[in-house]
């Protein structure tokens, strides 16, 4: 009789399919997976403690790097905690703004994960399709905040800057002569809204497409169909969140169960699946890459009837006007022990939860009235996830790690933090 | 989902009464503190009596209170918050937030470790998976041992890291750094040659101050 023997494999830290530095150690037997050992860590960059040394404010960056396709999510998180404990509310235009970037993340975020999830599993095209659409996004963040991916545009009070009234032009080059550069610059004549509205108008379409290219494809159904089913009750009790718990047939949100900001004045639907699957979570996804375009209209109709403030006047928290502060002494004191000493959050705890596109992402914030966190703990989505790994790659085959991966949309900045 | 906080509240002391070590709302958040003694069975049944349904642990991080409103920072002493002082019994605490999905409701559980020299709390892997990586986590952070944990292993560190770097007795730069040795053709590892240095001072000031709120 042949002898029968247990393998264990690295897979990863420097694995294509790994979605960033994991390092998994598996134990198979021929094909099947056996025992599944992630090994996390690799990028881990302290970042809790990092912010027990920072003043609030300082600490908004670094939100950005915890899910680095997801920027402007963590930070509403964050600012959502901040606000809490001291007691403030950014002005209602602030909340629509976030909520509509929130969404942009979101399209981002499964954007990403669509084109990567589908190369992963041997479908190259829809990589290539659907950086089309992120480029365009990313063209928004810059607009708003002068970066394409760590914007740092949500502040404690509101978010930086109102939205721009203009959008940057490409310019003729070498490459692109004038008559092409008129036609890339078409639709961005107007501001910000027109581009997002042109935007929003084409988008369900690109979506048509995505779907053309996967949902009917018979071998994208033969790597996802009946690949790592969870069952609602394992989903609830491993702490799965977001599109994973919702494709277990979950219906839970915190947009509608728990609404933040804005989300209990805008219409949109909680899609859910039945099996549990890879493809019903790879349909929850694509179906809110829908309604997130449909929040996103309604906000824009939303910004474009009502101007107004987007940051506190409270000056202990929020900085003064450039104008304000070049006139008035007050002003100028102000902003130099904003930017300095940094405000100053009374003693309390407090626990602030967002619908990030992975999951519930939570911070909770203890302070002890300084002016520094005394403790921040980052509640990522991702990391309770992965902590799964073994439970849902057991039985299967080497080649499902990939598509299992793939579904719980890994991302190792947040997961490692 | 702020409405039936009362009504979450009453049903607690109605459940566990003394058991109880406090139980307080602020900010919208009901927060409860147990015995670590207790808390097996207090968990347990916060998962499943049918009126308080914790299905789920969204969240378990690790505590360190030992310079929480205390005048100490890195570089030195600063005005302490005396309000603050002495609000923690104990050095080490384990915080859960539980969420029901049935019941809308959220909750925040603290447990701290009676022994201040040796952390040691019981693990919640039977109550919920999902505290298999965070308890890892708290453990590999915090030093707190879980006792009935399955795979207590460091998670987030370094292979063959010594110490608990979120300790508030850990310095921010680290004990050790790594570099590339050229004649040793290989990494090595040493005391850290960093200078410590604080950018922004920790700063308390008093109530009121400059007309805050």
């Amino acid at each position: 009789m042949a002898e029968i023997k247990n393998y264990t494999m690295n897979f990863g830290p420097q694995h294509p399919a790994a979605h960033g530095v994991l390092r998994l150690v598996l134990e198979l037997d021929g094909e099947v997976i056996e025992r599944a050992d992630p090994h996390i860590g690799l990028l881990h960059r302290a970042t809790e403690k990092l912010a027990e040394h920072k003043t609030f404010l300082q600490s908004v960056p670094y939100m950005d790097r915890l899910d680095y396709v997801s920027m402007m999510c963590n930070e509403h998180a964050y600012v959502m905690a901040i606000e809490k404990l001291l007691g403030i509310e950014a002005p209602v235009r602030a909340k629509y703004i976030r909520v509509m970037f929130d969404e942009i993340t979101r399209l981002l975020n499964h954007l990403m994960w669509l084109g990567a999830h589908a190369l992963d599993l041997g479908a190259q095209t829809v990589f290539f399709y659907t950086f089309r659409d992120r480029e365009a996004l990313m063209d928004v963040y810059e607009a708003v905040s002068g970066a394409r991916m760590h914007a740092a545009y949500y502040r404690p009070g509101g978010v930086y800057r109102d939205l721009p009234d203009s959008m940057p032009q490409y310019q003729a080059s070498k490459i692109h002569n004038a008559r092409a550069i008129k036609a890339m610059n078409a639709n961005r004549a107007g501001s910000l809204l027109d581009y997002l509205e042109d935007f929003t108008s084409s988008f369900p379409k690109h979506v048509d497409e995505y779907e053309t290219l996967l949902t009917d494809n018979r071998i994208w159904k033969q790597r996802t169909v009946g690949i790592g089913i969870v069952t609602p009750e394992r989903a609830k009790a491993l702490g799965m969140t977001g599109p994973m718990l919702r494709g277990s047939g979950i219906e839970w949100d915190l947009r509608k169960h728990q609404p933040y900001a804005v989300y209990d004045q805008l219409d949109f639907d909680i899609p859910v699946g039945v099996e549990g699957d890879c493809y019903d979570r790879y349909l929850v996804r694509v179906e809110e890459m829908r309604q997130s375009n449909h929040i996103i209209r309604q906000c824009i109709s939303w910004l474009r009837a009502n101007p107004g403030p987007v940051i506190s006047d409270n000056h202990k928290v929020a900085p003064p006007s450039r104008e304000g502060m070049k006139e008035n002494m007050e002003e100028l004191i102000h902003h130099f022990k904003l930017f300095t000493e940094g405000m100053h959050v009374p003693p309390g705890e407090a626990y602030a939860a967002v619908e990030h596109p992975k999951g519930e992402f939570g911070i909770y914030l203890v302070s002890d009235g300084a002016n520094k966190p005394y403790r921040m703990k980052i509640r990522a989505p991702g990391f309770a996830h992965l902590a799964t790994m073994n439970e849902m790659t057991q039985g299967h085959m080497l080649a499902d790690v990939v598509a299992i991966i793939g579904t719980q949309d890994i991302v190792f900045g947040e997961i490692d933090r | 989902m702020a409405a039936d906080l009362n009504l979450l509240a009453t049903r607690l002391q109605e459940a566990f009464g003394p058991q109880l070590a406090s139980l307080d709302i602020q900010l919208g958040e009901l927060t409860i503190v147990v015995k670590a003694a207790d808390m097996t069975a207090i968990l347990n049944r916060l998962r499943d009596d049918s009126h308080f349904r914790f299905e789920q642990l969204t969240d378990l991080c690790g505590m360190d209170y030992s310079t929480y409103g205390s005048d100490l920072s890195e570089g030195g002493a600063y005005y302490g918050n005396d309000e603050a002082q002495g609000v923690h019994a104990r050095r080490f605490a384990t915080v859960y937030h539980l969420l029901s999905i049935s019941n809308n409701a959220r909750l925040r559980v603290r447990v701290y470790a009676e022994d201040d020299a040796m952390p040691v709390m019981a693990s919640v892997v039977d109550i919920w998976p999902a505290a298999n990586w965070y308890e890892r986590e708290a453990f590999d952070l915090y030093g707190i041992i879980y006792t009935g944990h399955p795979d207590l292993r460091r998670l987030l560190t370094d292979y063959g890291f010594i110490g608990n770097p979120f300790r508030k007795d850990f310095p921010l730069s680290g004990n050790v750094e790594m570099r590339y040795d050229a004649e040793q053709k290989r990494v090595v590892y040493q005391p850290v040659t960093v200078e410590p240095r604080e950018v922004t001072p920790r700063i308390v000031r008093e109530d009121g101050y400059g007309g805050a709120r």
